[in-house]
């Protein structure tokens, strides 16, 4: 009997373990982390008045809104110019005086993880709203 | 070495903006074209006349939240292209198989806020998603002509029987 030859074992061995349906529920790695580096955090109660700042700021920055609720506090919107990016943004009242912004940007079919994208974002959000922001833990 | 070859050829296929949240060179540039001011203080007013207009051009509403003053809306339509079929047909004749653009989904993102001196400003943008005639997406743009969004705003002001403002 003639083994057969590795690279068909190892074919099989990949073919085993991916399915493409199994991306569904999957979270990217370092979550906790992740989490860290689209979040700030506002000295403003102002809900509204922050969504608002996020979508004129998405749309400076070449965005066009998609969809916005101001009471589930969502916004998302598509930038095709250059490139094809998703963006949803989560605006909630962080503690008794602040608001929390949190923006989670794909890009084509992968999650953006790095901070430096999301430290542009809201460079340019906190000029809008005349506010500096806060990293929270 | 090897890794980053591939990393490049990886690099290559996607087209991804590197820095998505830079702020764009054209930025100034586009939010003059993009955007007008009208004299009203009554933002859902212009909301209102905004997503009659955009029913008069043949648009449905898919999203809008009046308390942020936003309007997203749709419309499908042809994007079959004489010159495209032309070739496509010459092509096919000596046994080649291209696509040429078939249909194709234009939206119109509206947003309004109020602006100083009792002023409402109205921001549009408009862009499309072209499949062609194998069903697959061809094209994801955005639609950059000056004329058709002054053509637009001519067409609001007219909807609100107020001048429309450089923002």
């Amino acid at each position: 009997m003639t083994r057969p030859p590795i690279p068909l074992l190892f074919l099989l061995l990949l073919a085993s373990c991916n399915y493409s349906h199994n991306e569904l529920l999957k979270a990217p790695e370092e979550q906790a982390a992740l989490r860290t580096m689209q979040t700030r955090a506002y000295d403003t109660v102002d809900e509204q008045k922050t969504m608002r700042a996020v979508i004129a700021t998405l749309q400076d920055l070449g965005f066009v809104i998609d969809d916005a609720n101001a009471m589930l506090g969502i916004v998302s919107a598509t930038k095709l110019e250059g490139g094809y990016v998703r963006v949803m943004v989560t605006v909630k009242r962080h503690g008794e005086k602040q608001t929390a912004v949190r923006a989670s940007a794909q890009a084509n079919t992968k999650t953006i993880t790095d901070p430096g994208v999301y430290q542009q974002f809201f460079a340019s959000l906190s000029k809008g709203m005349f506010l500096s922001a806060h990293e929270i833990e | 070495m090897r890794g980053a070859a591939m990393a490049l050829l990886l690099a290559g296929c996607a087209s991804a903006p590197r820095e998505p949240f830079a702020v764009p060179p054209a930025a100034a540039a586009q939010r003059v074209m993009q955007s007008r001011r009208y004299d009203t203080r009554d933002e859902a007013q212009v909301l209102r006349a905004s997503g009659a207009l955009l029913m008069d051009l043949g648009f449905t509403v898919d999203k809008s939240e009046e308390s942020l003053g936003v309007l997203v809306a749709s419309k499908d339509r042809s994007a079959v292209e004489t010159g495209q079929v032309v070739l496509a047909i010459v092509i096919g004749v000596l046994g080649g198989d291209v696509p040429y653009d078939h249909h194709q989904k234009l939206r119109a993102s509206i947003v309004t806020h109020p602006a100083q001196a009792k002023s409402v400003v109205v921001r549009v943008t408009f862009q499309r998603i072209v499949w062609d005639s194998h069903g697959l997406v061809s094209k994801r743009e955005q639609l950059n002509n000056p004329e058709q969004y002054q053509e637009f705003f001519e067409k609001l002001s007219t909807s609100l029987f107020l001048e429309a403002h450089d923002a």
